[in-house]
Order: C-alpha cells, then structure tokens, then sequence
C-alpha cells in the first residue's frame, strides 16, 4: 500500500480516534441514525436453510457469545408421517457446526429452522422485568441495558422461546440485539451477512421500499407460538405446523 | 448432554432459577402462615391458641428477615436490588416485591409485636442492667408511657394492625403466587390458582410450623403442653390442608382432563423426573398421610400422648410436604423444554453461593433468629412463666 505523507497525517489522527473506541470497547455513535424511523425484524426462509451453522458462528465471532450459550442458533426437524405432532428435533451446539449426515433416507421430511429473538413487539419478557432494565428500543429492538440489570432471570422465564440466558461472566441477561450496533449504521446482522442461502434477511417494516412488502404480500408467512399472542417480529416462510 | 432427554432450546439446558427460589416462596409461606395462625386469637377471638400467638408473630419475623436473604444471594448483582425500590417497573409482578415486604414487615409485623410487647419492653429497661438496658431502651423508641389509658389504645391499635394484616398476608404470599402464575410461556407455573395455592399452602406451612415449634419449645423449657391449644391448631391445619389439597387436586384433575398440548410433556415429566417430589414425597407422604394423621385425631378418642406424637409428625410431614411442593413448582418448571420436547436435568451445588449448605443455612438461620427474639422477648405465658420458667 502506497500511503503518502499527507495522506497519512489525516489518517493517523482518525485511527487514534477509532482506536479510543476499540480501547474503551463501546460502540460508536451513529449520528445519523433515528430510531423512529425504524421498524426492525427478520424474515427467515426456512426453505432456503442449509443448516450450515454459519449465522451461529457469526453470531458468536461478532457478539462474544459465552460457550453453550445461544443469541442465534438452528434446529434440525424430523417429521415422520405418522407422528407429526412429535417431531424429533436437534440442535447439537446450537447448530453451530452444521448437523450430522441422515444416515438413510428416512421416512418423513427434514427441515432447519433457524431461531433467535423476536424482538416481540408485546413482549413478555420486558414486561417482567423488576427494574425496567431490559425494554423495547422505539425502532422494535428488544434490548437490555446490561449496566442496570440485576440478573434476578425473571426474563429468562418469561421469554417462550428460550431465547434468553444468564451471561456466565457478565451475571446479566443477554440476547440477541439484532446486531444493533450494525444495524444502527446501516449495516446488516452478523448472521444476515454470514447466510450463503439469504436465508436470513434483515427487514425494516417502515421502510416502504423494503422487499419485505412485497414477501408478505406474496407468501404464507407465520410466527413462532402464535397463540402466546407476543407480537412476535421474526416472520417465518413456509414454517411447518410442528415447529415450536 | 447435560442430562438432557429430548429436546431442550439450547438456552433452558442450564436451570436459572435455583433452590434458592425454592426456599423463597417456602420461608414467604411461613410467616403469611404463622401470621394468620397468630390472627386467629387476636381478631376472631379463639382463646385457645392464645398460647402461640406471640410464638406465632415472633416465627413470622424471625423468617420474614431471611426471606429477602436468598433473593439477594440468587442475584446476579445483589448491589444493584436497591433499584427495584428507586425505579420499578410498573409493568412487573417481581417489582413489588420490596414494597410488600417492607409494608408487611414494618407496617404489619414489627408494629404489632412492638405494640404488643411494649409494657414489658418498657418494664425491662427500667429493671435490666448494662448492655440489655440499653437494647430495651432503644426498642422503647422513646415510648414509656405504660398508664392503663396508654395501653388501652395500644391494645386497639393492635387489632386494627392485626386487621391489616390478615389481607397484608394474603397479599405477601399471594402474590409471591402471581409471580409464578403469571408466566404465560410456562404452563406448569401459568395458572390463576396459583396465588391461592400458594396462600392456602402458605397457612398449612405456617400452622404446622407454629404448632412444631410450640411442642419441641415446651419439651425443651420442661413446661407442660396445652393440649387444648394444639388440639385447636391441628384441627384448624386439618381443615386448611383439605383445602389446599383440594385446590392442587383441582388443578391436577383440570390439567389432566383438559390434556392441552402441554400435557404429554408435564405428564411425562410427573412420572419420570419429578416422580419422587412430587408424587411421592409431596402427595403420599407430605399431604396424604399428615391428613390421615390428622383426620385420625379428630374422630379417634386418642390418649394425650398419642396425639402429641401423631401432631408432632403430621406437623414435621406437612413441612416437608410443602417444602416438596415449592421445590416442584420451582425446579420442576424448569425442568421441561418450553418446546415440550425434552427435559433437563437439575443439580443442586455445592460449593457454589447458590449451593446445599447455603440453602441449609438459610434454612436453619431463622431458628437462630427466633432464638435471639425469644430470649429478647418471651413470648411465654405469664400463667406458664410462673409453673416453671424462671425468666430468661
């Protein structure tokens, strides 16, 4: 790389700026960022899931995600035609190093379903909490102010969806943030821009221009656990009626 | 994995909520117990308790100290609890908590035992010597009028609290109920019978509680049991506890017949891993055999030893059996996959701050509290001080 010395003189004092940041280990603001103009969500194409373990390795890498801890991760499901109320499902080390090969074709159909938190919109896990630490950002993200958690885990029982834990070392609850930190600045999640398939897609309700629009007009789409009456905003395509 | 069966969502394999919680609800339902015991003679008038009743209120507080104790040690930052007073949040049952407890052990408890206790707390400053004086000085809070006028309004000022106190209980426990009832992603907690189990349970608890401590007290201060008095108490235990097993049975039959799609889950769960909590310790030996024990007594001419001895163990089973039932509703409802298709395993440490020996400790400290409270303030009769005790 062929730098000269003025180009270097305006890039050093940018690079000590930058690195203040790495060093005090806190996001940088986004400035242009305003969060009522905002309405995150996910759209997860189960389809198109090949169950590679790449968003949960993301995940991980980008958010520092303790060991047997989980922000994102995929199941496996094996619905048998007899059975399919009870479908076998797996998921070893959250999908994190893809599944095992299926021995033989068994009978029934195999799908993945990838999970994370659906940043409920009546979520009940912010309800519960004790002290308001953890609350839903004006732009739909289900956050948590881990300098004010107390970490009583009332939250961690309250989400359905097993999407919470207890941060061993941290003591605090932790989840996904939908990247926020990316997001924020007009990038996408970790396990988006990690998804070969374009399984996973980021997607911003308010944003007319949004292809999502035009998905949920066009395809059966569904949440998890309906019934808990969440405001769930992950939206599943094709989801499969023994999915929990 | 992990003594995992099925499937469990990655983030449930590990229990959040330990025996710690589970000695919260069980030490909450003995003083909301032992509270109701103690009310009993003092706003329905039935003498023949009189003989417990300040035993009762000085179980109550003795536990009501430790309650908050294993709360703060299940934390994840005890020192940041402080925060649930300065901002609740309005929308959470747990946010309460500090409020309640504070209401029911100032406004309630300590009040009514000062009040109550307030002639011979004034009596013993004047007549102790050294470090006690001053002890009894303090607990006077500057008040040492004890004219017949003065503790004429003492003695309704008391009822009054004792009046507040019967809801305030209800309240405490109750809610402690809600807690747990009112997690929709959790069937085996979702329940509005919830905070009435728990009250009921709370008063079998605290009953038997009240009723073992006054029997092993007598044995140990040589002084002669009254017979009339715990005959009284275990009727009113057996009349409680038919209650309180009807509604879990309620419940139980509710749950089975409408079979939702939790069902097969809990169902497998109550024969397999809960089997021995909760079928057999909770059910056979924590509320059957006290209630026939119990319902022996009460139809049966027994000799006075006889119903000593049958009282003391249904008393001991009870408080087993509802220990068995908040460790079932604790760590069984999070021994099974929200996704009903697994379960877990759980392990109680040891060495760690939410372990066995803490939870022992936890378990016995309010004992060495009412031993401090009872040597401070006997709650003896004067009539059975005179028999035997010669005054602590």
């Amino acid at each position: 790389m062929n730098l000269s010395r003025r180009q270097l003189m305006i890039l050093l004092p940018a690079a000590a700026i930058a690195w203040e940041h790495v060093l005090a280990g806190t996001p940088e603001a986004a400035p242009n960022y305003t969060m009522s103009e905002h309405w995150w969500s996910m759209l997860i194409d189960i389809p198109k899931c090949i169950g590679c373990g790449n968003c949960v390795r993301a995940c991980q890498a980008e958010n520092d995600v303790p060991d047997g801890r989980f922000r994102t991760w995929v199941e496996r499901y094996h619905v048998s035609d007899e059975n399919m109320m009870y479908p076998e499902v797996i998921s070893p080390d959250g999908g994190k190093e893809g599944f095992p090969s299926v021995a033989k074709a068994d009978a029934g159909k195999y799908f993945f379903v990838p999970k994370l938190c659906n940043h409920c919109a009546d979520s009940p896990c912010t309800q519960v909490c004790p002290v308001g630490a953890t609350f839903i950002a004006p732009d739909g993200v289900v956050l948590v102010d881990q300098k004010y958690c107390m970490g009583c885990a009332y939250c961690v029982q309250a989400c359905p969806y097993g999407c919470r834990y207890i941060h061993p070392e941290k003591k605090v609850a932790d989840k996904c943030t939908l990247c926020y930190h990316r997001i924020t600045k007009g990038l996408t999640t970790a396990c988006c821009e990690a998804c070969p398939t374009g399984a996973r897609q980021l997607v911003d309700l308010k944003n007319p221009n949004d292809p999502i629009h035009e998905f949920l007009r066009t395809h059966a789409v569904q949440v998890l656990k309906p019934q808990m009456a969440t405001g769930a905003k992950v939206f599943y395509n094709e989801l499969d009626g023994s999915v929990r | 994995m992990n003594g995992v069966e099925g499937f469990m969502y990655p983030n449930e394999v590990e229990l959040v909520w330990s025996v710690l919680i589970v000695l919260y609800p069980y030490i909450t339902g003995l003083v909301a117990g032992a509270f109701i015991l103690a009310s009993l003679e003092r706003v329905f008038r039935v003498d023949a308790v009189k003989p417990t009743y300040r035993l009762a209120l000085l179980t109550a507080l003795s536990f009501l100290l430790v309650a908050p104790l294993p709360l703060q040690l299940h934390l994840g930052h005890p020192e940041r609890s402080p925060e649930m007073y300065f901002t609740p949040h309005s929308t959470s049952a747990m946010a309460m908590f500090g409020y309640v407890y504070l209401w029911y052990l100032m406004a309630v408890l300590v009040f009514e035992i000062w009040l109550d206790y307030r002639r011979e707390i004034v009596l013993r400053a004047r007549r102790e010597r050294g470090l006690l004086r001053l002890i009894y000085k303090i607990m006077t809070l500057g008040s040492d009028n004890i004219s017949e006028r003065s503790l004429h309004i003492d003695e309704r000022v008391g009822w009054v609290v004792t009046l507040i106190g019967i809801p305030s209980a209800f309240l405490l426990h109750g809610y402690v109920g809600f807690i747990f009832g009112s997690i929709k992603a959790n069937p085996w907690w979702s329940s509005p019978l919830m905070p009435v189990v728990f009250i009921f349970s709370a008063m079998v608890s605290g009953i038997a509680c009240v009723m073992v401590i006054y029997m092993a007290t007598s044995k140990l201060r040589g002084t002669t049991i009254d017979m009339r008095c715990v005959d009284t108490i275990a009727m009113y235990l057996f009349y409680t506890f038919i209650i309180d097993f009807s509604l879990e049975m309620l419940d139980l039959v509710h749950r089975i017949y409408e079979a939702d799609e939790s069902f097969r889950s809990l169902n497998f769960m109550v024969h397999t891993k809960l089997y021995f909590s909760h079928i057999v310790v909770q059910i056979g030996l924590g509320t059957l055999l006290p209630l026939v024990l119990l319902a022996i007594t009460q139809v049966a001419k027994l000799s006075e030893m006889a119903r000593k001895r049958t009282y003391a163990l249904a008393g001991a089973l009870t408080l087993i059996g509802i220990f068995a039932m908040r460790w079932n509703v604790v760590i069984g409802g999070q021994l099974f996959s929200k996704s009903f298709l697994g379960y877990t395993t759980y392990k109680v440490g040891m060495v760690t701050r939410e372990g066995l020996p803490v939870a022992i400790a936890l378990t016995l400290l309010p004992l060495l509290f009412l031993w401090v409270l009872v040597k401070l303030l006997p709650p003896w009769d004067d009539a059975s001080a005179a028999h035997g005790a010669t005054g602590d």
